[in-house]
Order: structure tokens, then C-alpha cells, then sequence
């Protein structure tokens, strides 16, 4: 996980709740083909049809807040979001996007750098963002041995199905 | 430590736990809900065949309570096979409404659980002096699989509430103004703690709209150590023993805020943001074309109580459809015993079944592009209850049955004095 994810930025302002990420009239689902189809809807509705695997949501402050619903963790890795990173995220979207294996990285002040369709490098192990267009650097906080952990694994789920087989 | 501290500290084993440290807790109580069949192939992703105690948990059918897609029907269908293939005995099927209501109801949860639900609303279970947290389906089947999950000690927030709360007034216009002033995001993996003299007029009813709304602001849980309120409603309901828990003396919050209530007004959260927090007066006459009176922050019995107070012997206004959703089977037996049903229903308020309903926007009540709705629920997002041109503001029920009268915004004061 050393690598630096190179990707395009989509850029979302504050409060982005997890009703907008993934509308309530479709929790039945849970292919995750068939949320792919819903991500964003709420907030902007060519989202789906512009992105490409690998690349990246910038957000304002408390990202995935509302609901507790995995979806809107789903929706974005299954349309190939490669990273999450807003200037902070709501608690449940958090967890359930590090135990997908979908990184987030808080990073204050960011939602000022980046534009809609700017190239960015994020180096998760050292927690920092270089926008390409701008040249800007920003700085994120690191993320915990913990959470990094579970990122390495893949998510949580290959985490415990290893401890599982030992029971 | 503080209380919250202490539970995680039991759940955990140990003698304490310092805040910030993360620690695998022994979960209490684990509650699965039928928007998140996710659970179950998460489980069987992780290699899950045995759900570690089955005692321990709770399936809960209300969010599609009665399913209305064939999707639905068969997630439902899954769960039910699920219960009995695992022992699951605590099968909450479509008749018994929503999660947080059932618990309180049926004396589920006691001071000191550490309690884990499906559902970010769980932070309610404060009320009773529990832990109560939300997690999403991944975290939820880690626990059928191991009994415990990983926390990280929050630092706490100290709310204090004095004075008195004027006619019209109640704890969700209390807690709304806290929003307002605090922000949305303000509590984000922090516990919330309400103390002060207001509480001591505060029942279990008010206290749980209380607890449930600090997820609006960010909050990992919420917390009102128990007193005789708490006591005396879990007297008939609980037979085992509880674990009650006390803050030490000396014990430093990460911030404390005092508000005295004595001249707060009703308030209503504006579109679209829970935290966009104004007194009702700014909206007055708005037309409003669904009022909404439900869920596990604003469908309580003495939610149903004040409505019908209001519209005894008046009636609903021609141009709005007030539609009533009783939190659970225990909240609709209770306030059909003392009439409010007969009231509501005379007044022409449209009935659902006990459930979540048209809250979360799945059905029973969704709105279409234009139209304003006032609701006793918890949330205002853009799109929550139906199309995102909808505008939905949020207030207390008093307020809701005021507009649902009116066919407009109003204050409730009026009626109540």
C-alpha cells in the first residue's frame, strides 16, 4: 500500500449526507453493480456517467454523515473511487469505508485546493496530496495502525475470515 | 473515567481505558434491521456459520414494514430463514415497529449495555444510561461472528440544561437549538452527556428524542446518567440487574456548554440542513403540504398525545395530509387505550403501520418535487423523503399537528396555553 494513487478529482462541499450518496429508495440492493448505479444521484446526477476507476472524491467537512447505511461506502468503491478525501468524515461512513478497504484521509483546509477534474498523488503512508494542477501540497492527518491495518489486508472482511479459520 | 468510559472499560475486561485508546468490546446487545441484508452476506463473506450468541441479538423488519417491492419481500424473507436457521429468537417482524421504540418498550436495554445497532440512531439508548452506538452492516456481522468489536474511547461533551421550558416548547426544540448553535458536525466521534436541572422534569419520552438527535450532530453516543425517571420506567419492564455506572468526580470534558431554555421559542430546522436551526416565526404561513408525525425521535405516545390535544374537535386542513406513524405496537396500543387514535383519526389523520416509513424516503408517504413537508422526524437532507426539490423542515410533533391544522407553519403556543 506504499504506492502513490494517481487519479481525477470530483469536488463536493460540506455536510455531503449519506442520503445523497445513495438515495433511501434503493437500500434494497446490495449488488454492488446494481448501487453503483445510484452513487452521488443526490448530489450530482452525471456523476455516474463520469467516472472512471480510480478516481478520487473530494469533500468539505463531515462527509457521510446521516445514516449508518454501507451502501454509500458500496456505491463509491464499486464505481472505482480509489480515495476518499475530505477536511472530515462522519464517523459510521468512516468505518464502514476502511472496512471495505476504501481509504479515507482527512485533510484539513483541502476543499480549497482542488478543483473538479484536477490530477491529484496521494501517498496514504504519508498522509499528503500533491495537486498536479496547481502544484499545491496538502498535508493530511496520518492515518492509525489500526485503520492502516486494515487497509493492507484489503478490508476488514479477509482480516477475519483469516482469524476465523484459526477458531 | 466517565460512565461511558466505565461500560466500554467492563465491555472490554479491564480495570480502565484512557480516551483515544481503541479497545474490542463484548457487545451487549446487536440489532440487525432489514435495510442491511449487506449483514448477512457479510457474515458469509467473513466465513460466519454460527452466530456467536444468539441471545444477544435482535433482528428488527421496520424499515420496509410491510415490504412494498418484491426486493423487499425477499430481503424479509432472508432475515426470517436467518432467525431460525441461527436460533435467533428475538425476531421483530412487520407488526412491531421501529427498533429504538421496541427496546425501550420491551425493557431491552438496561443502564451500562453496550448496545449496537444497524442503525445511526442508537446513540437513543442513552436515555436508559447505555451505550448506544450505530455501526454499518460489515461491523454489525463481525459481532454475530465474534461477539465483540473494536472501539475507539470517545472524549465526552457536556451539555447542561437549566431554566424551564415555556407552553409550546418541548426537548426536540431544545435539542434542535443545540444543533443550531453547536453545528452538524460538532459532536463527530465524541459522546454527548446531558446533565442539569432540566432533565429532572424530563421523562424517558423527551430524554430519548434527546439522545436520538445527537447523531445529527455527529455524535458516537449519547448519555443521561440514571436517575428515578429511568428507574421507576424500567421497574415493570427489566427483571435482571443493572449495572448503573457513575462519572467520577474531577473527570475533564473536552467541552462543556450550558443553555438555559427558559426563553427558547419552538424551532424548526430549515431545509436542507439539520443544523439550519431558526425559531418558527420565521417560517410562519409557509403552506405546508404533508405534515408527519413518527419515527423513533417524534412518534412517541406522548408525541401522539400532544397531537391529539391539538386537534381534538378540529380538523385537519384540506389542503395537508397529516400522516401518523406510532413508534411501535406498544406506542399504538398504549395511545389507542387513551383515545388519541380516535382523536387523530376523526381529525383526519391518515394512519401507517408502526414502522420507519416515509423518514428515510423507501415509502408511505414520499414527496414529490415542490412540495413542503413538516416533520417530527430527525432529518431535512435534500432528497430524504422523496424527490430532492422537496423541502422538508424539521420540529417538534406539537409543532407538526399546529401545521397539519393550519395548512401552514404555526405555532403550536396557541393550542397549548
Amino acid at each position: 500500500m506504499s504506492d502513490i494513487i494517481k487519479g481525477t478529482a470530483f469536488v463536493y462541499g460540506a455536510n455531503i449526507d449519506t442520503d445523497q450518496i445513495y438515495p433511501g429508495g434503493y437500500l434494497d440492493l446490495t449488488d454492488p453493480e446494481l448501487v453503483a448505479r445510484h452513487a452521488m444521484e443526490r448530489v450530482d446526477p452525471d456523476f455516474v456517467k463520469e467516472v472512471k476507476w480510480g478516481d478520487m472524491i473530494v469533500a468539505g467537512t463531515n462527509f457521510g454523515c446521516g445514516s449508518s447505511r454501507e451502501h454509500a461506502a458500496v456505491t463509491l468503491k464499486a464505481s472505482g473511487i480509489a480515495v476518499v478525501l475530505a477536511e472530515s468524515f462522519a464517523r459510521i461512513f468512516y468505518r464502514n469505508a476502511i472496512n471495505l478497504g476504501l481509504p479515507l484521509l482527512v485533510c484539513p483546509g483541502i476543499s480549497k485546493q482542488v478543483k473538479r477534474g484536477d490530477r491529484l498523488d496521494v501517498d496514504l503512508a504519508a498522509g499528503r496530496v500533491i495537486n498536479q494542477g496547481n502544484g499545491a501540497v496538502i498535508e493530511a492527518q496520518p492515518l492509525s495502525a489500526y485503520v492502516m491495518a486494515i487497509l493492507e489486508n484489503g478490508g476488514v472482511k479477509p482480516m477475519i475470515r483469516k482469524e476465523n479459520e484459526f477458531r | 473515567m466517565h460512565a461511558v468510559e466505565k461500560i466500554l472499560a467492563r465491555a472490554a475486561g479491564r480495570e480502565e481505558v484512557t480516551t483515544g485508546e481503541i479497545v474490542n468490546c463484548t457487545v451487549d446487545l446487536a440489532g440487525i434491521n432489514d435495510l442491511y441484508l449487506q449483514t448477512l452476506r457479510s457474515f458469509a463473506e467473513m466465513g460466519g456459520k454460527r452466530v456467536h450468541d444468539p441471545r444477544k441479538v435482535v433482528m428488527f423488519l421496520d424499515h420496509f414494514a410491510p415490504a412494498s417491492t418484491i426486493t423487499q419481500a425477499d430481503n424479509q424473507k432472508q432475515f426470517r430463514a436467518f432467525c431460525r436457521e441461527q436460533g435467533i429468537d428475538l425476531l421483530m417482524d412487520i407488526d412491531q415497529g421501529v427498533c429504538h421504540q421496541i427496546l425501550a418498550d420491551k425493557g431491552l436495554v438496561r443502564p451500562g449495555m453496550l448496545v449496537v445497532v444497524t442503525d445511526s440512531h442508537t446513540t437513543t439508548h442513552g436515555a436508559f444510561g447505555a451505550f448506544g452506538t450505530g455501526v454499518g452492516a460489515t461491523d454489525l456481522a463481525i459481532i454475530l461472528i465474534t461477539g465483540q468489536l473494536w472501539f475507539r474511547v470517545p472524549e465526552v461533551i457536556r451539555i447542561h440544561l437549566e431554566g424551564r421550558m415555556s407552553p409550546g416548547v418541548y426537548a426536540k426544540d431544545v435539542i434542535l437549538k443545540v444543533i443550531g448553535t453547536l453545528g452538524a458536525d460538532y459532536g463527530v466521534y465524541r459522546a454527548v452527556e446531558f446533565t442539569g436541572p432540566l432533565l429532572e422534569n424530563l421523562g424517558i419520552s423527551e430524554r430519548m428524542t434527546l439522545c436520538n438527535m445527537t447523531t445529527e450532530m455527529g455524535a458516537k453516543t449519547a448519555y443521561i446518567q440514571p436517575d428515578q425517571v429511568t428507574f421507576d420506567f424500567l421497574r415493570d419492564k427489566v427483571k435482571m440487574e443493572s449495572s448503573v455506572v457513575t462519572t467520577d468526580s474531577g473527570y475533564r470534558y473536552a467541552a462543556e456548554h450550558a443553555f438555559d431554555v427558559s426563553g427558547f421559542k419552538p424551532q424548526v430546522a430549515a431545509p436542507h440542513s439539520v443544523d439550519h436551526v431558526s425559531d418558527i416565526n420565521v417560517y410562519l404561513g409557509k403552506p405546508v403540504h404533508q405534515a408527519y408525525l413518527g419515527t423513533c425521535t417524534g412518534g412517541r405516545v406522548e408525541d401522539l398525545a400532544v397531537a391529539a390535544r391539538i386537534l381534538k374537535g378540529r380538523r385537519v386542513h384540506p389542503h395537508t395530509r397529516f400522516l401518523v406513524v406510532p413508534a411501535s405496537k406498544g406506542v399504538f396500543l398504549e395511545a389507542m387505550a387513551k383515545g388519541y387514535i380516535q382523536t387523530l383519526v376523526e381529525a383526519g389523520a391518515t394512519f401507517v403501520t408502526p414502522s420507519c416509513a416515509a423518514c428515510l424516503g423507501t415509502h408511505q408517504g414520499i414527496l414529490a418535487a415542490g412540495e413542503t413537508c413538516i416533520t417530527a422526524s430527525s432529518r431535512n437532507f435534500p432528497g430524504r423523503m422523496g424527490h430532492a426539490e422537496a423541502e422538508i423542515f424539521v420540529a417538534s410533533p406539537a409543532s407538526v399537528a399546529a401545521a397539519a391544522l393550519e395548512g401552514k407553519i404555526a405555532d403550536p403556543t396557541q393550542y397549548l396555553v
